[in-house]
């Protein structure tokens, strides 16, 4: 399975969106990397990369980030990792990350999981 | 300058960010997340104690410490983008004991560019970045025009200072200051403001 790495600047809403994705998809393997190894807001390269090793796989990892420095920091880390297949996707984190770990855990590739996070930026939920 | 005055001015740097932090914050405050100053502070904290024990390395092992440093301990935006800048300057700076001003140069160059691709930004958009550029172009200026260091790096502040009073009159298009879109207009940016304590600091320390 993909595995799925959540990075926010705030450690409860990291956890609060790995929470939630197990609402659908309890089997899939996510990590979250939020807020500062003292809790305070922002974020962190050890924790999005401990994130991503923990959870990478032969299916690969796809991260989902607030805003920010969550996301070039996450640059940062892919820049210092070996892997080939750990890709960033500009989605909204929760709806993104409920749709990814759905795919994953359906047995979708990479770029499925990817391509499903995505599709959440055009969900209409009224 | 030698490695040992480069380790001085950096740590130099960080004793005035500390003085500044209240200041920068304040600044991102009203148009930002309100962490700046802190989040330097605490980056350049770390720094403080990371680099005097590779008192002796060369320069690009200082710089690079000190980029790698801010990226894993500031946690905001001014993290990966002077953690990235600092790298870069320490890659240029690889293997030497000793900075001339046109080693100066080039590490700005790298930095400059370490900034714009880690930010994905350029000038004109309320960044460090209208601080940064027009300071280097001043340097350079000033320094082909056969000035000397001190001079040079003189030019350089002011050009900074004044691209700091430049970005309180342009709407913030990056990071979280485009968030307050027109209501940013008429505050400077925080970033090219400590961007330009730290050239203070360098050309005070010279």
């Amino acid at each position: 399975m993909v595995g799925i790495v959540i990075v926010s600047h705030s450690a409860m809403l990291a956890q609060g969106v790995v929470d939630l994705t197990r609402m659908m998809a309890s089997d899939c393997p996510i990590a979250a990397a939020g807020g500062l190894d003292d809790g305070s807001f922002g974020t962190s390269y050890e924790k999005i990369m401990k994130a991503i090793e923990d959870v990478h796989g032969p299916d690969g990892v796809a991260i989902l980030m607030d805003m920010g420095s969550a996301v070039m920091t996450t640059e940062m880390v892919l820049e210092d990792l070996p892997y080939t297949d750990v890709k960033m996707v500009d989605c909204p984190i929760a709806e993104g990350a409920v749709a990814a770990t759905i795919a994953s855990v359906g047995g979708g590739s990479l770029d499925s999981v990817i391509a499903d996070a995505l599709s959440a930026k055009d969900m209409q939920k009224f | 300058m030698d490695s040992k005055r480069v380790l001085d001015t950096i740590l130099a740097i960080g004793k005035r960010i500390e003085e500044d932090k209240d200041f920068l914050t304040e600044l991102d405050n009203v148009i930002g997340d309100g962490d700046h100053g802190i989040n330097m502070a605490r980056g350049f904290h770390m720094v403080e104690e990371k680099l005097p024990p590779l008192e002796g390395k060369d320069i690009g092992t200082l710089l690079k410490t000190t980029g790698m440093t801010l990226v894993s301990t500031v946690g905001g935006a001014s993290g990966p983008l002077y953690g990235t800048a600092f790298m870069k300057a320490g890659m240029v700076m690889a293997g030497k004991e000793e900075m001339s001003l046109e080693d100066f140069f080039v590490c700005m160059d790298a930095a400059i560019e370490g900034v714009k691709m880690r930010g994905k930004g350029d000038k004109g958009e309320k960044t460090m970045l209208d601080a940064m550029i027009p300071a280097l172009g001043a340097m350079k200026a000033s320094a082909s025009e056969g000035a000397d260091t001190k001079t040079a790096l003189k030019a350089g502040v002011a050009a900074s200072k004044e691209g700091v009073e430049y970005t309180k009159t342009i709407i913030a298009t990056k990071g979280r200051a485009s968030y307050v879109g027109e209501r940013s207009i008429g505050h400077q940016d925080p970033g090219a403001t400590s961007f330009t304590d730290m050239l203070e600091v360098i050309c005070e320390v010279f």
